[in-house]
């Protein structure tokens, strides 16, 4: 099992969750981060006061899936969450030791 | 600048002379006002009714406007405190405006303050008008008075906004309310010496807003510059609050200005129409040079300008025609612009929410600029552009007595209230910030 982790930029969301579910991913989880890669911070002015924000809002998504569908599900992703623009963000991906199904004890591809 | 900017600024520009010829129109078409007849010392119903009403919008300003206004532009840490401050200065002035400061600034005679003979109200006109305003009941009149009363030093915390102490904050209120406002209003308005040498302040340029931004800098310099002040990042928590204050305060400021004229009459017509243009045009001119200098037009900035234009018209608005509020906007904006934006950081004070920046400049420019384009068609009073150059040194006299006055008795307020309770908070609550260790709630 692979563990995917992809940081994306927020109105992204919708288009990766779709993308991904049409391969047959039957859950994930999304959370909001921030953070700054290539695209750096943006500057705000108040009142002519400047200030450096050096932390972007960004959306992680985190989906667990079975070996055979890790490149495709890490291609989906990565093509609905392109936009060309500087700050499109990163996918990383995890080997996955064990998974526990909480409600029946399931476990690994069976829980998933 | 791209080419954009530069057009930008050329549109404020070309207004310039349009609106002075505007102005010169105004005066060579308007026939002379009739003499007006003895005022009746008999209550209108008609003027009973605007000044009710009046009387509302103005108390509207403070809350929520003044409230909303500041607490969107604090951080979210501090932003109940900020509420606080200002609602309870508006309870804290109504009692003691009730117990002795009414009569300081409104019972006849008295240079400075005015004789103590309506303590607690005593006395009082019930259904007969004060000589201030003889077509109103007096019940009408003082609580329209105390509305101004209670706006005054509420738009002095936005200066020291973050880092008061709350009982420093309620002892200061108190004692400037009847050291500093009371004796100013009573001068300018109440009989005392200031309207005496011929000052114009229509609704409260120099006893309202220079009084409490001149108080607001002085704050500003005796507690010192936040913790992390051009460090750390101080940006506004929620602007949307913001901008529903100031258009608040926009829709209070037509009973703060057309209420002034203390009748439903022509001229609160008239202060109600230049209010409502000299704003615009502030907005706009405002907007327009941060567009020009920063790159891009922000809503704090026109909600920004429309407040200094606000400010600015009000001395002048029983007094001056709509070419005059027109400009009167225009030169508004971009002082207010240049004392928030350039004066401020040049010279390092922490004014947090530019109450000095904004009233003080503002004020100065509005008390000034009536001098210059009173009409005497409209106020009785002619101004520069109508050959008395004179006026433009009486409000410059007045500008000057009250500032003054009002940057000696604050420094003094400050010092007693520091020997009684200390000013600030210490520096550990002013990181966790106000709300949590001086109110013990927050917003989530």
């Amino acid at each position: 099992m692979k563990m995917i982790m992809a940081v994306i930029k927020p109105h992204k969301l919708d288009e990766v969750r779709e993308a991904l579910t049409g391969l047959g991913v039957q859950g994930l989880t999304v959370s909001e981060v921030r953070g700054f890669g290539r695209q750096k911070g943006h500057t705000e002015i108040y009142r002519g006061a400047e200030y450096k924000v050096n932390f972007l809002p960004k959306i992680k998504i985190e989906v667990a899936v079975a070996d055979s569908m890790a490149d495709r599900v890490a291609d989906a992703l990565r093509k609905a969450a392109t936009t060309g623009q500087i700050g499109d963000g990163k996918i990383f991906i995890f080997d996955l030791e064990k998974a526990v199904r909480v409600r029946t004890g399931e476990l690994n591809d069976d829980a998933l | 600048m791209t080419a954009f900017h530069r057009r930008a600024a050329a549109v404020g520009l070309a207004l310039l002379p349009l609106a002075l010829f505007a102005a010169s129109a105004w005066a060579q078409t308007t026939p002379a006002a009739p003499a007006a007849p003895a005022a009746p010392p008999k209550l209108d119903t008609g003027d009973t009714a605007w000044m009710l009403a009046s009387t509302a919008l103005v108390l509207m300003m403070t809350v929520p406007g003044l409230a909303l206004f500041y607490g969107g532009m604090v951080r979210k840490k501090n932003v109940l405190a900020m509420c606080m401050q200002v609602f309870a200065t508006c309870c804290l002035v109504t009692v003691l405006w009730m117990i002795v400061a009414y009569p300081l600034a409104f019972s006849e005679g008295g240079k400075f303050f005015g004789p103590l003979d309506k303590l607690f109200l005593s006395g009082i006109g019930f259904d007969k008008g004060h000589s201030l305003a003889p077509t109103i009941p007096e019940t009408v009149y003082m609580t329209f008075q105390m509305t101004f009363a209670i706006i005054t030093p509420a738009l002095i915390v936005g200066a020291f906004a973050d880092r008061m102490k709350f009982s420093a904050l309620l002892w200061f209120m108190g004692l400037w309310l009847i050291l500093v406002y009371a004796p100013v209003a009573h001068s300018v308005w109440g009989g005392g010496f200031l309207g005496a040498a011929g000052v114009l302040d229509f609704a409260g340029g120099t006893v309202v807003h220079i009084n409490a931004g001149v108080a607001g800098l002085v704050c500003a310099l005796v507690l010192g510059p936040r913790k992390g002040y051009k460090t750390e990042l101080f940006a506004p928590h929620n602007l949307v609050y913001s901008v529903i204050g100031a258009s608040l305060l926009w829709v209070g400021w037509f009973g703060f200005n057309a209420g002034s004229a203390t009748a439903a009459n022509a001229n609160a017509g008239m202060a109600m129409a230049v209010t409502q243009i000299a704003t615009g045009a502030a907005a706009l001119s405002w907007m327009f040079i941060e567009w020009a200098a920063r790159g891009k037009p922000s809503v704090l900035g026109i909600i920004s300008g429309a407040v200094a234009g606000l400010v600015a018209i009000t001395p002048a608005s029983g007094f001056v025609a709509p070419g005059g509020a027109l400009i009167i906007g225009i030169i508004a904006g971009a002082v207010c612009y240049w004392g928030a934006v350039w004066l401020k950081n040049k010279c390092g004070y922490d004014d947090a929410l530019d109450a000095f920046g904004v009233h003080a400049l503002g004020g100065i420019a509005g008390a000034l600029l009536t001098g210059v384009f009173a009409v005497e068609a409209i106020g009785k009073t002619p101004g520069a552009l109508e050959g008395n150059w004179g006026q433009v040194g009486i409000q410059g006299y007045g500008v000057a007595c009250v500032i003054v006055y009002d940057a000696i008795m604050t420094f003094i307020i400050l010092k007693v209230v520091q020997a009684i309770v200390g000013l600030r908070v210490s520096p550990d609550v002013e990181i966790e910030g106000l709300d949590l260790a001086l109110h013990g709630e927050r917003v989530e």
